[in-house]
């Protein structure tokens, strides 16, 4: 009876949800079938829920970089080949010793609320950011600023300030960074995300604001539906260069890449900026000219730590090591064509990259590689173990670089795989990495500088693997003391060559994008971090 | 006061699939047809040869057990079935071949997955897994129910209320989340950290229903006659209480022991379970997704290995629980 | 009855918080430390840490920690998120609608075909019918659902896109078919043989035989008798399955892209989001209880030879 009864509701229920798809389709592509180059069009781009609030100095990830550097115009930016062009700055000018910037604003831009952007409200942003009781992820970068200490002391102390005394406005377009240590390449600096102002309404209630920003940049922010998409729309008074040649930007949530993929399959989605490994072997044939794949600057290695058994290894066997890799074949099976084999400590895309700046160390040649292993006096306890995070996607070209390593060397390497990369980074913190860990990096800034000094140097808080060469610190100071950009970027990639011979990390591989775009859209293109270039997208 | 322990009973081990609920079924007892094949009259028998001699005939008992014979054959002697190592994979073997499927017990059988390492020689190997941690949870949920449940059920009171709190409390916990969150803390996820995780939230279902069948047996003639004779209460409990309460719990063990062979696939499945260099069928058929485009093979014969192997177990438990329903008799 | 809900009321209690503690000390002991994570593969600021922590009450001792949670639940604040400081009861409520979508759709299925799989086999026990839906009962249990989701969605979705694979909007009941059915699929195979069992010994009780006596056509017997009575331990199992599918979904959601509970204790647990877990889980817990409880005070409104003193 009772059973009776629900049937024929599960019957109705089947009948309107089978009306509900049908009406849903219909609904759906307003949105993107509108008429040919339609400036009004919106683009639906795949992300996901932000994990931090959206506040520039407050994002660090992906999904919330995409809103951010958005609806927010960086001062400068950079080409694909890390050459820097002005975006909201006219000038950013060094002094003689590079240790006094002077950033000039363009005229005319506004905040997304209609206020004018001066040189005082990235002033006050700035400062606001670096403040430790403001608890912001990204305050180090202002680290360089003359005044930083006094607003974010060392733990346990108070801060003496409100204000960085290295900061002053000149004039309302103009504002003074004076830097504690001369920094030649600061400029590159400003391209990251922070380095952006603020409004005056954002001090009233900060925590409102990281829920629906106001900006200066391209899009403004509309409307954020937690878990399901945030919508961006053009700025009609947007001052730059870049601007929008569509209505908006659609920004959809997913859980996972490969729903991306078939929505984009079905013309639901506009852009994927990243395909599902899962789709990686088809996407081309799939796609056709719509698919995309580019470099971007990242790096992927695997790095000896120094403080166990590879504490006083032989440089020779880790470039056996290197050598028994086979990147081609890894790169074009396990890994789909997603990645391009490494041939230098830096990603082509960044400025004072050196073409095959690895000589033969990075080419796959096993009999060559045993012998250096053997001249080098073998591998400690013969086993290699590479620690790496499970929720990276990372096991499956792990474990065929052991495998290349087993067949070649006649050694034993196993994986030590952490849950998550939180775990994998408090072992890296602590000391506790067994033998390798998986070192990823993605540029900040595109100079050859953000792939070494920050990695390599011996008091880099970054350098896990606590390599210490004397040389190489040498050349790497020399580098951050040199006046001018060319005298920076020449003693990094003199710096180079010496980690070639004293191998602090095995290079594998660089990152490619691999993305694609429906049939409503044209003209999609991405940056050297691998973010889409949405300005330029039109709607057909 | 019932406190209607059929409906608490059936809290499923939901994403796992531990059929707890079949212990519902067997409260309404057997339909004719397994009836007709009950014990032959005026020959007295105890209910476990009884039950010896209906599961002799019974088609989907010999079938099941045959597999599981099979299967616990490939756990312990992986080696019998084949000759290549489950790791030693080369890349030049591409998982885009087609499997070459009249190749029986090749290295090639059922082809290659992504790292070139052959499909079937993986498969052999990861039964170990799957059987040992079936086994050894319901073994180890079976004592640790057992325990409490009859600890419970015959002292009752305060010792009852507090038993039974601590039962609830672990039962209100969601079994999957539960065990997850227990699995994430582990850096290196072997046999028996899963084992510990899936019996540290699963002995509920076994408690409770021990706790109920010593409650009815504590009342019975023979535990009574048995304690006016001045018998030990451990005396009691072992040779009276424990045989007679076994065959109810030991049903639902059963059944949930294909359960717990899905748990694990399930946690392996989700990146949590066994961790390299253990291989299981879980952990191949989490890898295995990202071939399903091209090559839906490699997801697919551990898939239908796995469930065969859940199957048996399931057929088997369910022969059993026929064979044993006192109620059939 | 009254004194019988109020004492079940109050054994929740210790059940809750017990149940509580446990997951809130198991989020404690993971490694992995979320504010850590935030600087990713880049050292972290020491003295920025120590600020955040200090900010977000994560440098109390454990105890002192569960102790403040708690009051806070109990004044329904369910805490912040450490990355995103977001509420952890607008995660929940943003993440609910879908499940609870979800979960009553896989609830219609597994109830009305359950039942009509089980009638079927139970009206024939011993028969063909019966033999087939037996079988296929069995096969819905023994192939796990992450391998049942990921057949449906690329036969079904993908190769002959009979529908939509993945779940886009979670309003549109059309998307969430698939995955209610993968979902539903378990406790589909349950409902059959519990019903199945149920009417096979029903239909040759007593009153079967008397309302047959008494002339009532077949039908109508098995109508206004069989059923009503059959259905008593189904309608049971029934209720405490709905919340057992509700906590089940984390692998159907993640399949199919339903950004629902499921999906936000996963990400939670992976980002050592803390209270986001406790949170969720406490929610689950708490309907978990609220429905054993009804079920419990339904059996004996259903079946009049049980009475709750």
């Amino acid at each position: 009876m009772r059973g009776a009864r629900s049937a024929k509701w599960v019957a109705s229920a089947i009948v309107v949800a089978f009306a509900a798809t049908a009406c849903g389709s219909d609904g759906d592509d307003s949105g993107g079938d509108a008429s040919g180059g339609d400036s009004a069009g919106i683009v639906r781009v795949d992300g996901g829920e932000p994990q931090n609030p959206l506040i520039p100095s407050d994002t660090t990830e992906q999904y919330g970089a995409l809103v951010m550097d958005n609806v927010f115009s960086k001062l400068l930016d950079f080409d694909d080949e890390g050459e820097i062009y002005m975006v909201a700055a006219e000038s950013v000018e060094p002094n003689e010793d590079a240790s006094v910037w002077t950033v000039k604003l363009k005229e005319g831009w506004t905040f997304h609320d209609g206020t004018d952007v001066t040189a005082q409200h990235y002033v006050n942003a700035w400062n606001w950011a670096a403040h430790i009781d403001n608890n912001q992820s990204t305050s180090f970068w202002f680290a360089d600023i003359a005044g930083y200490a006094d607003v974010h002391p060392e733990e346990g102390e108070e801060p003496t300030a409100e204000e960085m005394s290295g900061l002053s406005v000149v004039d309302d377009l103009t504002f003074e960074i004076e830097l504690t240590n001369p920094v030649s390449y600061f400029d590159y600096k400003l391209g990251y995300t922070p380095f952006t102002p603020l409004p005056d309404s954002f001090y009233d209630d900060p925590e409102a604001f990281s829920q629906a920003p106001i900006g200066q940049g391209p899009y403004a922010f509309e409307e954020w539906n937690h878990n399901e998409s945030i919508k961006l729309r053009t700025y009609e008074d947007y001052a730059g260069e870049n601007k929008p040649v569509n209505g908006g930007v659609d920004i959809i949530a997913y859980t996972g890449l490969d729903a991306a993929y078939q929505d984009l399959l079905s013309d639901n989605l506009d852009v994927i900026r990243q395909v599902d490994p899962k789709d990686l072997p088809v996407y081309e044939t799939d796609l056709g000219d719509r698919a995309v794949t580019q470099p971007y600057n990242g790096i992927q290695t695997i790095v000896p730590v120094k403080y166990g058994d590879w504490g006083d290894v032989d440089p020779k066997v880790l470039q056996g090591l290197s050598m028994a890799i086979d990147r081609e074949t890894i790169t074009s099976t396990v890994l789909n064509g997603s990645r391009t084999p490494a041939d230098s400590f830096a990603p082509p895309g960044v400025l004072g990259y050196q073409e095959g700046a690895s000589g033969d160390i990075t080419t796959y040649d096993p009999e060559r590689a045993r012998e250096l292993v053997e001249e080098g006096g073998g591998v400690p306890n013969n086993e290699v173990v590479v620690q790496f995070n499970a929720d990276g996607g990372h096991q499956e070209w792990v474990d065929a670089v052991c495998n290349n390593l087993i067949a070649n060397l006649d050694i034993e390497c196993r994986s030590d795989v952490k849950p998550d990369f939180d775990t994998d980074l408090e072992a890296r913190d602590a000391n506790e990495v067994e033998g390798f860990y998986r070192g990823g990096w993605l540029a900040d800034y595109p100079l050859n500088v953000n792939f070494m000094s920050e990695l390599y140097h011996s008091r880099a808080s970054t350098n896990y693997g606590r390599f210490d060469n004397e040389e190489v610190d040498q050349l790497f100071d020399e580098g951050n003391q040199a006046a001018s950009l060319e005298e920076t970027v020449a003693a990094y990639q003199e710096a180079e060559q010496v980690l070639w011979e004293t191998m602090p990390a095995i290079p594998l591989w660089f990152q490619n994008i691999n993305a694609g775009y429906s049939n409503n859209v044209e003209n999609v293109s991405f940056d050297t971090s691998g973010q889409p270039l949405l300005t330029e997208i039109t709607v057909k | 006061m019932p406190e209607a322990e059929a409906t608490n009973v059936n809290k499923a081990v939901r994403a796992t699939g531990a059929p707890e609920s079949d212990v519902a079924v067997t409260e309404g007892g057997q339909p004719a047809e397994m009836a007709a094949s009950g014990p032959v009259p005026g020959k007295p028998r105890s209910l476990w040869s009884d039950a010896w001699h209906d599961l002799r005939r019974k088609p989907s008992f010999l079938i099941s057990a045959g597999i599981i014979l099979v299967l616990l054959v490939m756990a312990a002697w992986p080696g019998l079935f084949t000759s290549v190592s489950p790791r030693s994979g080369d890349l030049t073997t591409s998982y885009l071949q087609k499997p070459e499927l009249t190749h029986f017990f090749q290295p090639e059988w059922l082809g290659y997955n992504q790292q070139g390492q052959s499909i079937y020689a993986r498969m052999i190997y990861g039964t170990r897994a799957s059987i040992v941690i079936g086994v050894s949870v319901t073994a180890l949920v079976l004592v640790l129910g057992s325990i409490v449940g009859m600890l419970a059920g015959y002292f009752g009171g305060w010792l009852d209320a507090l038993l039974s709190r601590i039962t609830d409390t672990f039962m209100g916990i969601p079994f999957m989340l539960g065990a997850m969150v227990v699995l994430v803390s582990f850096d290196t996820r072997t046999t028996w950290t899963v084992t510990m995780a899936l019996a540290f939230l699963g002995w509920t279902t076994i408690a409770r229903v021990m706790r109920g069948s010593v409650i009815a047996i504590k009342q019975s003639d023979y535990v009574m006659a048995a304690r006016s004779l001045g018998a030990g209460t451990g005396r009691i409990l072992l040779r009276h209480v424990l045989p007679n309460a076994a065959a109810p719990v030991i049903v639902v063990a059963m059944i949930a022991l294909g359960g717990y062979i899905t748990a694990e696939a399930v946690l392996s499945f989700l990146g949590i379970g066994l961790s390299d260099p253990a291989i299981s069928w879980g952990g191949d058929i989490n890898r295995a997704q990202d071939q399903i485009r091209v090559a839906p093979h490699v997801l697919l014969y551990p898939s239908i290995l796995l469930s065969i192997t859940i199957l048996s177990f399931l057929m088997l438990g369910d022969a059993v629980r026929d064979a044993l329903d006192p109620k059939l008799r | 009855m009254g004194r019988y809900v109020v004492r079940r009321l109050l054994q929740m209690i210790p059940v809750f918080i017990g149940a509580t503690f446990i997951i809130f000390m198991m989020m404690y002991a993971l490694p992995g430390d979320p504010i850590r994570a935030l600087w990713g593969e880049r050292a972290p600021d020491e003295a920025q840490m120590a600020a955040m922590k200090a900010d977000l009450g994560l440098d109390q001792p454990i105890l002192k920690q569960y102790w403040d949670y708690l009051t806070g639940l109990v004044q329904g604040d369910f805490g912040t998120q450490i990355a995103s400081r977001r509420e952890v009861i607008d995660v929940i409520t943003d993440a609910l609608p879908a499940t609870v979508r979800l979960t009553l759709l896989a609830f219609l299925f597994t109830a009305c075909i359950g039942i009509a799989m089980g009638l079927a086999a139970g009206l024939r026990a011993g028969g063909k019918t019966d033999r087939v839906i037996l079988f296929i009962t069995l096969l819905l249990t023994s192939v796990p659902v992450f391998v049942i989701g990921y057949l449906y969605q690329t036969y079904f979705g993908v190769r002959w896109g009979w529908v939509s694979p993945n779940v886009q909007d979670s309003e549109n009941w059309g998307q969430l078919l698939l995955p209610a059915i993968v979902l539903a699929s378990l406790s589909l195979a349950y409902v059959a043989r519990l019903t199945r069992t149920s009417v096979a010994e029903n239909r040759r009780s007593d009153y079967m035989r008397t309302a047959r006596a008494k002339g009532l056509s077949p039908s109508r017997a098995v109508r206004v008798h069989l059923l009503r009575n059959s259905m008593i331990p189904v309608i049971t199992f029934l209720g405490v399955d709905l919340g057992n599918l509700f906590a089940g979904a984390i692998v159907t959601e993640g399949i199919f892209n339903i950004h629902g509970i499921g999906r936000a204790v996963y990400t939670a647990l992976n980002s050592r989001e803390g209270a986001t877990v406790v949170g969720i889980v406490s929610f689950i817990i708490l309907i978990y209880l609220v429905v054993t409880l009804i079920v419990d005070l339904l059996y004996a409104v259903l079946d009049p030879r049980i009475r709750y003193a």
